[in-house]
């Protein structure tokens, strides 16, 4: 078998997908940190395009986009957990969802931050809550009385959504309100719990301390 | 499966429904069409796409399928006779999806980002990325066709399909800004391609013509001089 390599960065959300994705399957794999403030020849020529992590470097072939990775794991690795559902139209629901979480739910909390005064805010904050309350939802439908949304083990909306909760614990935290609300989303807040514990995410989830670091050490002036 | 089992909820010239249609043409899906008002959504589009209330939808049996590429993989997932949409080798998979996200993603926003420019300097640099993302998918092209009619090789494929769906919107903006982005000189296979993939079979009746989207796009226009208008199209927003 051909060896594997991920080009990632410890508090990028989108690498971490694809390591909890290479640790579900159990895929041994050589993990380079990437500096982004000084790319790596081998990130150039591998992302040309977007120059960007996560990178998977199957044998000789680059593989970008964090999505993209996640469907090519899942082809190619078929032992251990599938990522996707077999169900064409199971498959098509969490394609959904995952398109939701990146283009319309996840972008809200950058628009939260960046919302001036308290009635904007409050319209933002409204909008996320109506988010959390269709993924609370969904997480019901699709998890059908198991742990995570892939049923019995990690799958695809789980690791889309899951590995965005370092920052938004960090970005909640800063400014002192949670985005996964529990009145509005009890059984996501659970899940939310239960992601971050599981063995194929604690080495690779960043705390929010972390991640809280992280974010003032590039606002701070130089 | 009997032609109602299959619906596809749309509007005329969105290039996310067109992808749809394409797809079913492809494989030849016998199907009903159901077009959507503007100002008053149907109750089965509000049924079957709670969460966002946009088009294109597939109903298929009592199951709804929501967003262009979401469905496009589906249709190819459920109907396995006749040409395949995605490639079947995993790393071919991969390079339609990655090149599929940066068409949606990066590529086609230019195309609005330039028709809303007012500043002339602005106007250019954004024409010159156009251009060059072109070029880039140029060289997609000549690595994904082998030397055949079109991404997907013989047939129409995923990639195919997403270029492809927004070339009358391209060429509606050529010509109401006198401007030119798929350039015999710069990237002269992909001129080819566009002419092959709007003369296809399960194209040609479906993708408006240029006139139609010309006419659309000064209706739009008039009724809002704001991005909002080019969100209409662009977007999927009804």
């Amino acid at each position: 078998m051909a060896g594997v390599k991920l080009l990632g960065f410890w508090a990028s959300p989108y690498a971490n997908r694809v390591q909890i994705a290479l640790n579900l399957k159990s895929i041994s794999y050589e993990y380079i940190e990437q500096n982004l403030r000084s790319k790596s020849q081998l990130l150039l020529e591998s992302n040309p395009v977007h120059k960007k992590v996560p990178v998977l470097i199957h044998g000789d072939n680059p593989v970008s986009e964090s999505l993209v990775i996640l469907e090519y794991i899942d082809e190619v690795w078929t032992q251990g957990p599938s990522i996707l559902p077999s169900d064409p139209h199971d498959r098509a629901v969490a394609r959904f969802w995952a398109a939701y979480i990146t283009d319309k739910w996840y972008p809200l909390i950058s628009e939260y931050r960046l919302a001036e005064g308290a009635e904007a805010k409050a319209a933002v904050k409204e909008k996320i809550l109506e988010g959390v309350v269709l993924l609370e939802e969904a997480f019901v439908t699709c998890s059908q009385g198991k742990g995570y949304f892939g049923g019995e083990n990690i799958g695809y909306i789980d690791l889309v959504l899951g590995s965005l909760l370092g920052w938004l614990r960090a970005r909640g935290e800063t400014q002192g309100i949670t985005f996964l609300d529990k009145t509005k989303g009890p059984e996501l807040s659970a899940w939310a719990d239960r992601f971050s514990s599981h063995s194929a995410v604690t080495g690779v989830l960043p705390t929010s301390e972390k991640v809280i670091e992280f974010i003032k050490s590039f606002t701070r002036p130089n | 499966m009997s032609t109602s089992d299959v619906k596809l909820l749309g509007r005329c010239a969105s290039p996310y429904v067109n992808r749809v249609q394409i797809a079913l043409n492809v494989k030849s899906i016998k199907y009903e069409y159901l077009e959507e008002n503007l100002s008053s959504k149907s109750s089965l589009l509000l049924n079957a796409n709670p969460v966002k209330k946009k088009v294109p939808v597939l109903i298929h049996g009592n199951r709804s399928v929501s967003e262009s590429l979401v469905i496009v993989q589906y249709i190819d997932e459920v109907w396995t006779s006749g040409p395949c949409i995605l490639p079947s080798d995993s790393l071919d998979r991969a390079e339609a999806r990655f090149w599929a996200a940066y068409i949606d993603d990066k590529w086609f926003p230019l195309a609005t980002e330039f028709k809303l420019t007012r500043q002339e300097e602005k106007k250019l640099v954004v024409k010159q990325k156009i251009i060059e993302g072109l070029m880039l998918l140029e060289e997609v092209f000549v690595k994904c066709s082998k030397g055949k009619a079109y991404f997907g090789g013989d047939s129409i494929g995923y990639l195919d399909i997403v270029l492809g769906s927004f070339l009358s919107w391209l060429t509606a903006i050529e010509l109401t800004s006198d401007v030119c982005f798929l350039d015999m000189t710069k990237t002269p296979v992909l001129v080819g391609w566009s002419d092959r993939f709007r003369s296809n079979d399960a194209v040609k009746n479906i993708v408006p013509g240029t006139e139609k989207v010309i006419e659309l796009l000064n209706v739009y226009l008039k009724l809002s001089s704001t991005l909002k208008a080019y969100a209409y199209v662009f977007n999927q927003t009804i």
